[in-house]
């Protein structure tokens, strides 16, 4: 089970929630403060790339954010609903050639670029029933006060 | 924390300090003021991000938008910031060798190359 689970309107005001709530979680749960400024532009990246394929499909479902609390890692899944009729998407022409592109679809290749450029262990799946990108971070363990 | 926008003229230069998150919530509002800055003939531009704590690959999208509106008319648009984590985003998407990078205003202001 999730340790949180997250739903929410796909609106771009509600993304800073998102962040808020994953990097307070990912806090408790145990990863490292140096590693929070990381999960949390992961999961806003992954929560804006959610916002605007819901969008650009009228898609009238919330975007899903679960948080998971596991032995020695913390994960975090950002689903969307939106249908692709690609298997699995890649992300071509690199960062700053995306942005040049200046459109929807260069902000979100630019935010793929930016999720797998700052989480090493992260999977992007998408199927016709929507997208979900993993990601996950080491945790450490609660020191012993002694 | 919502996004603050304040322009200043030093010499030939117009200084966009932003404060705040910039993200895909906020990052229009720097569009809109970068666009408006530039059809009023504002062509070279020094962003100074000291007071942004938060920086997505919207707001990025926005800069290099912002640097090819200034470019078309021959102009610069250079940035301002010595946060690591937000200078690391510039690092981790490539963007480092498109903006120059100053530590100072007075820096971005004066530096002509």
């Amino acid at each position: 089970m999730a340790t949180v689970e997250l739903l929410f309107s796909a609106l771009p005001e509600h993304v800073r929630t998102a962040r808020l709530v994953a990097a307070a979680v990912a806090r408790r749960a145990g990863v490292d403060e140096a590693v929070l400024d990381e999960v949390r532009l992961a999961v806003g990246e992954a929560c804006s790339r959610a916002v605007g394929l819901h969008a650009s499909n009228e898609i009238p479902t919330p975007v899903r954010v679960v948080l998971i609390e596991e032995e020695k890692k913390f994960s975090i899944e950002v689903g969307d609903d939106a249908p692709r009729a690609v298997a699995v998407e890649a992300v071509a022409g690199g960062a700053a050639g995306a942005a040049e592109e200046a459109g929807a679809d260069g902000d979100d290749e630019m935010g793929l670029a930016v999720i797998s450029g700052l989480v090493d262990d992260v999977e992007v799946t998408a199927g016709e029933s929507g997208g979900v990108i993993r990601m996950s971070w080491p945790t450490t363990p609660a020191s012993v006060v002694p | 924390m919502d996004l603050s926008l304040s322009t200043r003229t030093v010499g030939d230069r117009t200084v966009v300090e932003v404060g705040g998150e910039i993200d895909v919530y906020t990052a229009p509002k720097l569009r809109e003021q970068l666009v408006e800055l530039v059809n009023d003939g504002n062509y070279h531009l020094v962003v100074d991000m000291e007071r942004v704590d938060f920086l997505d690959s919207t707001g990025l999208g926005v800069l290099v938008g912002g640097l090819k509106r200034v470019r078309a008319h021959e102009g610069s648009l250079r940035l301002v910031c010595n946060q690591e984590r937000i200078l690391k985003i510039f690092r981790i998407t490539g963007l480092t060798k498109v903006f120059p990078i100053h530590t100072s205003v007075d820096d971005a202001v004066s530096a002509t190359d």
